[in-house]
């Protein structure tokens, strides 16, 4: 497991509580798993995504990751339209532990309202978080 | 068959230990005449089932596969079927080996144990015409009630359509599993023919699945195939059940005609009846579905050093790991009795188990057309396997007491599940029951 100076956080995302992040892509925004949830996971082995087209409101279970030894849920950190899924990872579920934030990526949405991602956390809160726990 | 346990390598690597030659120079000692030159005059080998009747006529009892005469001759199957099980079978279940409370798993101690649950899937799979079979649950009840839940998990709707011509006591089951937690079930009415009525289905909205059973309640053969289509067409999963597996030996397999989810009983497949359990609750599924699959699954891998190897597989979807969200709170499976139907099935092979179902087919149409010549009404006029429907006179009852007395039971009363059929007995004929037996019973139905 990696020590807390050696995790990757990005300056340019927002974080949730349960270890989701949110990229702001134009209009839309793309979600994955932070480099913390990818660790504690250990090797995944499957993820479950959407289809595109489902609706889902914030805080909704969209999916989940499956790992040699536990399986976690997915939560929405916004809600929306599931606009494409990464299809990369059917095949590639590694991608989520080599590249939790490019090729890792799990879904894309058109948000309902972009004004939630005011709520989450950014960089410095989500650090916080982590250290608190 | 030879049972000499040597090959011929194996003694002429004896004959060098010991110095001779050859097996003659072996027995030079004994004097030529005391020698015999040609094979005894033995009989031909006889099958099992005329080994058993050999030998029990030689004790002086007329029997049938086993049939003592003061054993009742029982004309009942509705879910637990009489059928002549392969001695080897109780010989190679009593080795110590199987002999344990818990079935055990570890990889490290236990490729036996697991290997034998893998072939009982591969067994199972191929029986049924799906992709992937569990290591089974715990009858065939509760495999209806789980393949219902997971059709709803994997469409995410809550109301299921299930036949009314499924085992009643399955569908007891599936409510006690079903209504606590809200999910709605809609009963499928029977058609004058005895199969599912699906007419109503057109009203029905957000279904996850519908569910009906063939060979059904009633023996009738369902049109698994035209069911099947009408579900892929309004994207409803298709589950199909069964109580007699060995149906498929000469049915289409419900796979093959569209169902998303087969389970059903397995008891047939080498377990007795023991008067209704355990049983063996048989589950297989299309790939696409196999993550939520209930119950325990063995896959094959390679170990470090590239060896094959037999490993529990997918135990994410199991309560050890998902806690609440598992896809079943069933963690076990009926690992004695998926032993018995795997060494059944490979027992009998796939040509012996196409004669097999041949011969109760044949059987009960036998004794379905020596009742319609004597005058009773067959209920339903669909093709059946080993059970049917017949309509008796209403002072029946009185014949069927006098036979119970006679050790033949005269099938089961219908009228206690189905009160509209009154008079009507469902009847069962299975490999056990020989041409003699059959219309022995017929005459005393008559007289």
């Amino acid at each position: 497991m990696k020590e807390m100076n050696e995790l990757d956080v990005p300056d340019d995302l927002y974080y949730t509580e349960d270890h989701e992040w949110v990229r702001m892509k134009g209009e839309n925004v793309t979600i994955g798993v932070s480099d913390y949830a990818q660790d504690q996971l250990g090797d995944i082995v499957f993820v479950e995504m959407p289809n595109s087209g489902d609706q889902f409101k914030k805080g909704d279970e969209f999916g989940t990751v499956e790992s040699v030894k536990a399986v976690a849920e997915l939560y929405m950190p916004i809600g929306g339209e599931v606009i494409q899924t990464n299809q990369a990872l059917e095949d590639a579920p590694e991608l989520l532990n080599q590249s939790p934030y490019a090729d890792g990526w799990i879904i894309e949405i058109k948000p309902e309202d972009v004004s939630q991602l005011e709520t989450i956390l950014d960089k410095h809160a989500y650090l916080k978080m982590l250290k608190g726990s | 068959m030879r049972y000499l346990p040597h090959t011929p390598e194996d003694m002429a690597a004896m004959l060098q230990v010991v110095g001779v030659e050859s097996m003659d120079d072996l027995f030079s000692t004994v004097p030529d005449e005391c020698r015999r030159r040609s094979a005894p005059d033995l009989p031909e080998p006889l099958t099992e089932w005329e080994l058993d009747d050999h030998m029990a006529t030689l004790s002086g009892k007329s029997t049938t596969h086993g049939h003592d005469d003061g054993a009742p001759m029982v004309f009942i199957g509705a879910g637990r079927y009489e059928h002549f099980i392969p001695e080897s079978i109780n010989y190679l279940l009593g080795r110590s080996e199987f002999t344990t409370a818990y079935t055990p798993y570890q990889p490290e101690m236990s490729q036996g144990t697991l290997q034998a649950i893998y072939e009982y899937q591969t067994l199972t799979a191929r029986l049924l015409g799906l992709e992937v079979a569990n290591a089974s649950l715990y009858d065939g009840a509760s495999a209806l009630a789980e393949a219902l839940l997971m059709a709803m998990r994997i469409t995410r709707k809550k109301k299921v359509a299930l036949s009314g011509v499924i085992h009643p006591h399955y569908r007891q089951v599936v409510q006690t599993y079903l209504d606590p937690a809200g999910l709605e079930i809609v009963l499928l009415p029977c058609l004058e023919n005895g199969r599912t009525d699906i007419s109503g289905l057109q009203d029905v909205e957000d279904l996850a699945a519908v569910a009906v059973q063939s060979p059904n309640f009633f023996g009738c053969i369902e049109d698994l195939a035209a069911l099947g289509n009408m579900c892929r067409e309004n994207d409803v999963l298709f589950i199909t059940a069964f109580t007699e597996p060995l149906a498929y030996g000469i049915l289409k397999n419900p796979g093959l005609q569209g169902a998303h989810i087969v389970c059903g009983e397995g008891q047939s497949l080498g377990i007795p009846r023991w008067f209704g359990g355990p049983g063996l609750g048989m589950f297989a599924c299309k790939r696409q579905y196999m993550r939520n699959m209930p119950g325990r699954l063995v896959g094959q891998t390679l170990d470090k050093q590239g060896r094959r190897g037999f490993v529990l597989t997918l135990a994410t979807r199991e309560q050890h790991i998902r806690r609440e969200k598992a896809t079943s709170n069933i963690c076990t499976n009926s690992s004695l009795c998926a032993l018995s139907a795997a060494m059944y099935m490979a027992s009998l092979g796939r040509t012996g188990i196409r004669e097999l179902a041949r011969l109760n087919y044949d059987k009960a149409a036998y004794l379905r057309e020596s009742l319609r010549q004597a005058g009773f009404r067959i209920r339903f006029d669909t093709p059946c396997f080993n059970e049917f429907v017949v309509e008796f006179p209403p002072d029946f009852e009185l014949t069927y007491n006098r036979l119970l007395k006679k050790n033949m039971v005269a099938g089961l009363p219908l009228s206690t599940w189905y009160p509209e059929l009154k008079h009507h007995y469902l009847l069962c004929v299975t490999e056990t029951r020989s041409r003699a037996d059959m219309d022995a019973f017929v005459k005393e139905v008559l007289s």
